[in-house]
């Protein structure tokens, strides 16, 4: 079966969208993503969607669904690289995308996932009042 | 005067075929000339009337048309399919009114990307949606 390709880089893990998804994809990503997640023990995840040239709202709730999962299991994750027509469209529609992160591109995107890791580093070296 | 230039339908019986949908549309939104944007809104108000043709209204079909009036092109699409029909249309059009645990944004987030409507539905019987854009 067709699966999306998950790539580890430190403690992120990198997905690539590159083939039009379709609903059933979507999903096995999903399971793919919590089990890679619980076995990488990674802190972030980046996905990249730069060559995705439509995102309705089906695909869009998987996204925020991923990030639910995520976040459930101490990881954050950033969606990267919407391309201007996809964000307009989605913004006309009233898809908000809430809790999910977004950035420009992966690197932006790592700035971001790191920004926040070290926030949480700096608070639990703080010291006790 | 509205001169008709092309009429195609296509099958939306599994969730493969929503793939052929959005690149046919695609495919056909680029022909006539409409912008990135505009074509990113065609396919997608295709993708979710599809995915509604085939989860709530159990498969049917899409026609797709084109038309020239004179300066300006239009693209309609057309889902029809002969499940249960939609009790409500206004209730099924309000934003976040879902029966199968979507984001409840197909129809009414549909209509908003395309400049002309309509749904005609009869309990029974089935549904089908009629959605234009003009360049």
């Amino acid at each position: 079966m067709e699966r999306i390709p998950i790539l580890r880089m430190g403690e992120f893990l990198l997905v690539t969208i590159q083939v039009d998804m379709h609903d059933r994809l979507a999903t096995v990503l999903q399971d793919d993503l919590a089990n890679r997640i619980s076995a990488t023990r990674a802190r972030g995840v980046l996905i990249d969607i730069s060559a995705l040239d439509m995102v309705d709202s089906f695909i869009a709730r998987m996204f925020g669904d991923i990030a639910q999962m995520a976040r459930v299991m101490d990881a954050e994750t950033a969606l990267v690289g919407m391309q201007p027509s996809v964000a307009i469209t989605l913004a006309e529609m009233g898809v908000s995308l809430t809790g999910v992160r977004t950035a420009l591109n992966v690197e932006k995107g790592m700035a971001l996932l790191r920004a926040k890791m070290e926030e949480e580093r700096a608070d639990d070296h703080a010291p006790a009042e | 005067m509205i001169t008709p230039r092309r009429s195609e339908t296509l099958p939306v019986r599994e969730a493969s075929d929503i793939l052929l949908v959005r690149q046919f549309v695609r495919e056909c939104a680029t022909e006539l000339g409409f912008s990135v944007f505009d074509q990113t809104k065609l396919v997608t108000a295709a993708s979710e009337l599809g995915r509604n043709t085939l989860i709530h209204g159990g498969g049917g079909t899409m026609r797709l048309e084109t038309f020239v009036e004179n300066d300006r092109r239009g693209l309609r699409l057309t889902f029809e399919d002969k499940g249960p029909g939609i009790p409500d249309i206004e209730q099924a059009m309000s934003d976040g009114f879902t029966t199968k645990g979507g984001l409840g944004l197909g129809l009414g987030g549909s209509k908003r990307l395309v400049d002309e409507f309509e749904v005609v539905s009869r309990v029974g019987e089935g549904t089908r949606v009629t959605a234009t854009r003009w360049t």
